[in-house]
């Protein structure tokens, strides 16, 4: 029973970076196992190898489980399988989506240009190979003329 | 130590030292958007420096972190290729850099990533798709500069010439069994990839002449020594420090 709550609990956790998304949402989050003193151990796989937001999270992640209940609690940081945007929810991408963020194509698929995610006009141009954050690319929207950020197929 | 120690300490040294570099740029680069990248590029260096460092401190077991091997070791005890400690020079002498090391770090992790020793590969097969983005970034910035104006492609064809004797060493024999490869066979494919993109920046690949050498086994640039006091000063001056 306290398995359940932590799980939900640290499933729920906001990435620092994608406020919109929680850490289930963005497939971060690989495996909850919760002993019989209640002690729980966390796996996630950070999106990338630096990500400056991986020390928040793991703060996050404990903070969570303990206010379900956890006695004590472990994260372990795991690097294999090597997280892929292609985990992301359905309903990751739409948010993403929402807040004006151009979710990223198939990485089978890397031609596969973003379309804008205010007008969906379909030929966008990169403006610059990095955003605010690593993960992200910015863009422009030849259609509306407004720039856009776009979370990089990875 | 075990020959996977040495493996993962050149791995991480490499990253490391690019990392610290490249990150040189900050707040000194040409236009944000470029800062930002460099920036970027860095960040994924040092990302993959913690990890290969990490793995290497767990794998020794003497109670060393991947902080005391990033700043408690003195240059003689570094294993990184010399390339990487090479001043960052103009905009178009790191552009260079960049390309060189990221089309070889990215042929390196992938290659990798297919090994049997899940940590090595479960961290290659990341690192790969990150330095796939850096050889993207400075293919983009080669062929920009190198296809530009008369000034711009006789600064990125110095530029290439510049670097090019420290690339040589990345092809070395270096080895552990776990990885279970030769260097020399990379330079087939990395040739291929670098002479592409300087082929449609209309430039040509400088000749073999000298080569650097010695980075692996500890001999390091001139240029090596300020690096690294500045990267451990902080550290060093305040023993134990906690955020």
């Amino acid at each position: 029973m306290v398995k359940s709550e932590v799980e939900a609990a640290v499933a729920a956790v906001l990435d620092p970076e994608l406020q919109m998304l929680s850490i289930g949402e963005l497939g971060m989050l690989r495996e909850v196992s919760v002993d019989d003193d209640g002690n729980a151990v966390v796996t996630v796989t950070p999106t990338y190898l630096g990500c400056p937001a991986l020390e928040l999270i793991k703060a996050d992640v404990a903070a969570a489980a303990r206010a379900a209940g956890a006695a004590d609690v472990e994260v372990v940081v795991s690097m294999s399988p090597a997280w892929t945007t292609d985990w992301l929810s359905e309903s990751a991408r739409a948010k993403l989506a929402d807040a004006g963020i151009a979710p990223p194509g198939r990485v089978s698929l890397p031609l596969l240009q973003p379309g804008c995610p205010r007008c969906a006009f379909p030929e966008t141009t990169e403006l610059a190979s990095a955003g605010g954050a690593a993960c992200m690319a910015l863009r422009l929207c030849p259609g509306c003329g407004e720039p856009f950020e776009h979370l990089k197929a990875h | 130590m075990t020959a996977l120690f040495d493996y993962l300490l050149g791995l991480g040294d490499d990253a490391l030292v690019a990392a610290q570099r490249t990150a040189e740029w900050c707040a000194r680069a040409p236009q944000l958007e470029e800062e930002v990248a460099l920036a970027n590029v860095a960040l994924d260096q040092l990302g993959q420096a913690r990890a290969f460092l990490t793995y290497a401190a767990d794998l020794e077991g003497a109670g060393r972190d991947e902080d005391a091997l990033a700043f408690l070791r003195d240059e003689h005890e570094f294993r990184n290729v010399q390339l990487v400690e090479l001043p960052n020079g103009d905009f178009a002498t790191t552009v260079a850099k960049t390309l060189l090391l990221a089309a070889y770090q990215n042929l390196l992790y992938t290659r990798l990533a297919q090994v049997a020793e899940p940590r090595l590969a479960g961290i290659a097969a990341k690192a790969a798709k990150e330095s796939a983005f850096h050889v993207s970034y400075a293919s983009v910035w080669t062929v920009r500069l190198g296809d530009g104006t008369p000034l711009s492609h006789r600064r990125m064809r110095d530029a290439v010439e510049e670097v090019w004797p420290y690339t040589h060493e990345l092809f070395e024999p270096w080895a552990a069994p776990e990885a279970g490869l030769d260097p020399a066979a990379l330079r087939g494919p990395w040739l291929e990839v670098v002479g592409r993109v300087l082929g449609e920046a209309t430039l040509t690949r400088p000749p073999d002449g000298w080569a650097a050498t010695g980075g692996r086994a500890g001999r390091h640039t001139e240029w090596f020594g300020p690096l690294l006091a500045e990267m451990q000063y902080v550290h060093r001056a305040h023993v134990g420090a906690r955020w």
